[in-house]
């Protein structure tokens, strides 16, 4: 039977925080379970980075991930090649596992708008900041697939908040009625911002909404990546091959926690309790991988501190590079408005470029 | 205003907490509600310790739902409660559209007056505060195209609390916009207690008398700025600010340019479809034989808000207001 077969109140789990598995390990390979744990590694020390660059001035506000890797590598590993990724804003370690280089991440961040356009041969949507409206594209893209005759799945990306829109409901209600090859990934972290998820919903879990769309929704333990493989494993191959009575699109609520601020403009110790942090910290979802490698006969210390410095000098380059990237050009901001540019932009812009010839930077830039 | 009135000191946002405690306390039909307004006192925190003075059923943190925001407010409004929705950032209003064009805007007209609106809709809008994308447009346009709808855009602390007490007094439904730009670049004298500063009148900044310049929002200071550089080229430049931008004050633009017979206008909103064409069609239509120049428009251009490292390129700089005026003086 399948994983998604179950009560939305029955959480899937697979390693228990200790890292002891509680239910079946999913088939992967020793070199893909390490991978997965080197990429929930280089996640978290990229999100340290990252928000330590913003509080040294050199990059603007940023929405940390730590606490999530889990869910966001685990998930991310159950797609194939040919599959399609639409983010939130926070889910820059799917992001990396689907190949968009840390420099691109750095850039969306920094402001430039380079960091914004996704490399040709990553099939994933850019960032998504407006909550839930992502959900949207998402349905319509796993609808394109299947009007093309493509054999593709469709992930969605967004938070416990993102369920109170309405786009989140209209795309569910899509995909149930046209059957379209999505999963939708709840990322519930608790919080949206200060509001937790309880002022959400009355309901008792998010999972459970999917019934009222017609398809499954399975609720996992985010904290542990192998439960979150397994069942996104488990709806990406239901997506794009359904069993007889089996309806393509599934809602699966990985419950998580954010273990930092909602962004580095946030304060979280105004709204909740350290010891709920502290809590959710013994769940861990890196060392929990790590115990069960390491129990497992996969990791030692030596391969660890291999992945460690590995891990320091590949982000350290990221930064680098992002940041010797050279300010964007200003005349950048009028161009793919359109795919020709109008009479009226083109000549704001050359009004532009005649001043900014004339005062130079200083006649522009603040501070 | 009474003599014995305390005045504080205080930035743009600390007004607008100030006004909507001084509202609160007045007038128990008036409730906060929106996303993270509560315990965690707003993002920008323009409503702090609200929740822990008035309580839950009074500072509402909602579920991330602008539509379910303003649509309830709808209700709410409808049925003689004073609802002051906040709306997290601007560009994050698109979901409450519908329910504020289609409804908020209309209900006393299609109701005949059997209903009405008495609703205030917060969002802190428009850029340079190096914020993600859309977190920085301006898009007052789309709200006072709108029949129905007023839109008030403070500049100062002081008009900040006095418009707002109007705007949730206003038997009508106010959209409420605030320039975060400005939320903490200055302080100002606010009075303690109640003060109303009217909905629809302009206010002169400055006089002078070779052009008149009308600007609103975070726009005012380099527009300000500006002229003050012009006043020791010899240039006597008239600062006209709006503060509503809907209705607008026609009468007090008007009068200004029948003197100075030249001007320009300022606003970071792009330029086509923007308020600057409405006061241009104005001074057009009203004071005709008063023209000398054409009316500059130093917007923010036709393209999507640019991610910040542009920002300050697509901002009015107080340079480019500069030109803009030069030419309108010039001509
Ligand atoms: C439509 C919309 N409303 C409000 C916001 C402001 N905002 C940004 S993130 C956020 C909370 C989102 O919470 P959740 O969906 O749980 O995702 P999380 O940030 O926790 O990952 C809010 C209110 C927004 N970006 N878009
Ligand atoms: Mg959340």
């Amino acid at each position: 039977m399948s994983v998604l077969q179950r009560d939305p109140q029955d959480m899937l789990r697979v390693l228990d925080e200790g890292g002891e598995p509680v239910g079946e390990v999913p088939d992967l390979s020793d070199d893909e379970l390490v991978t997965m744990y080197r990429e929930m590694y280089l996640a978290r020390h990229f999100d340290t980075r990252a928000v330590s660059l913003q509080r040294q001035g050199r990059m603007g506000t940023y929405p940390p991930l730590s606490g999530q890797e889990g869910a966001q590598v685990g998930s991310a590993f159950a797609l194939d090649e040919e599959d399609w990724l639409f983010p939130s804003y926070r889910e820059h370690g799917a992001a990396l596992h689907r190949g968009l280089p840390l420099k691109r991440t750095l850039l969306y961040w920094m402001g430039h708008e380079k960091g914004n356009r996704i490399p040709e041969d990553v099939n994933m949507f850019p960032v998504a900041v407006p909550i839930a409206t992502q959900v949207l594209h998402a349905t319509g893209a796993a609808w394109a697939k299947k009007l093309q005759g493509e054999d593709a799945a469709v992930m969605c990306y967004f938070g416990d908040g993102a369920t109170s829109e309405g786009d989140f409901h209209e795309g569910l209600n899509f995909a149930g009625v046209f059957d379209t090859p999505n999963v939708f990934f709840c990322n519930n972290n608790q919080w949206a911002i200060s509001v937790p998820r309880e002022r959400q919903t009355a309901s008792a879990t998010i999972a459970q909404k999917a019934t009222a769309y017609g398809f499954e929704g399975v609720q996992v333990d985010g904290m542990d990546p192998l439960a979150v493989y397994a069942a996104t494993r488990a709806a990406v191959e239901k997506a794009k091959d359904p069993g007889e009575d089996e309806r393509r699109p599934t809602l699966i609520e990985a419950v998580q926690y954010r273990f930092g601020a909602h962004t580095t403009a946030d304060d979280p110790t105004v709204y909740r309790d350290t010891d709920e942090v502290e809590e959710w910290k013994r769940k861990d979802p890196i060392p929990r991988l790590e115990q069960f490698l390491r129990n497992t006969g996969r990791l030692d210390d030596e391969k660890v501190e291999a992945i460690e410095s590995s891990v320091k000098d590949e982000v350290a380059e990221a930064i680098e590079a992002a940041e010797s990237e050279a300010r964007p050009e200003p005349s950048e901001m009028f161009s793919n408005v359109f795919a020709e540019q109008t009479p009226e932009i083109r000549a704001q812009a050359e009004a532009f470029a005649e001043l900014h010839e004339r005062r130079g930077d200083e006649g522009f830039l603040r501070e | 205003m009474s003599q014995s009135q305390q005045t504080q000191n205080l930035t743009l946002v600390q007004a607008v907490r100030d006004g909507l405690h001084t509202e609160m306390t007045n007038d128990d039909r008036v409730v906060v509600m929106g996303e993270d307004v509560g315990k965690n006192g707003g993002v920008f925190r323009a409503t702090e310790g609200l929740w822990n003075e008035f309580g839950d059923d009074r500072v509402i943190d909602t579920p991330l739902a602008e539509s379910g925001i303003a649509g309830t407010a709808i209700g709410m409004a409808a049925m003689g409660m004073r609802p002051v929705a906040e709306m997290q950032f601007s560009g994050f209003m698109y979901p409450a559209f519908d329910q504020i064009v289609s409804h908020a805007a209309r209900l006393r007209a299609r109701s005949r007056g059997r209903f009405t609106c008495p609703l205030v809709v917060r969002a802190p809008y428009g850029g340079g505060i190096r914020a993600p994308e859309h977190h920085s447009e301006s898009k007052e346009a789309f709200y006072a195209h709108e029949a129905g709808l007023k839109v008030v855009i403070p500049s100062t602390p002081y008009d900040t609390k006095g418009l707002l007490i109007s705007a949730i007094r206003d038997p009508d439904p106010v959209i409420f916009l605030e320039p975060k730009l400005i939320y903490r670049a200055f302080r100002g004298d606010v009075p303690e207690g109640d003060y109303e500063v009217p909905i629809g009148e302009a206010a002169v900044r400055r006089e002078g008398t070779d052009v008149s310049v009308y600007t609103y929002g975070a726009m005012t200071r380099p527009t300000m700025e500006a002229a003050e550089n012009l006043e020791e080229e010899g240039v006597s430049v008239e600062v006209v600010d709006l503060r509503t931008v809907s209705p607008m004050d026609k009468e007090t633009i008007v009068k200004s340019f029948e003197k100075t017979g030249r001007a320009a206008v300022v606003h970071e909103a792009p330029k086509t479809g923007g308020l600057g064409a409405e006061i241009t069609a104005t001074l057009q239509e009203r004071a005709l034989l008063h023209q000398e120049a054409p009316v500059e428009r130093i917007a923010g251009y036709d393209v999507p808000y640019p991610l910040y490292a542009l920002e300050d390129y697509y901002l009015p700089s107080v340079a480019r207001v500069e030109e803009g005026i030069r030419n309108a003086v010039e001509f």
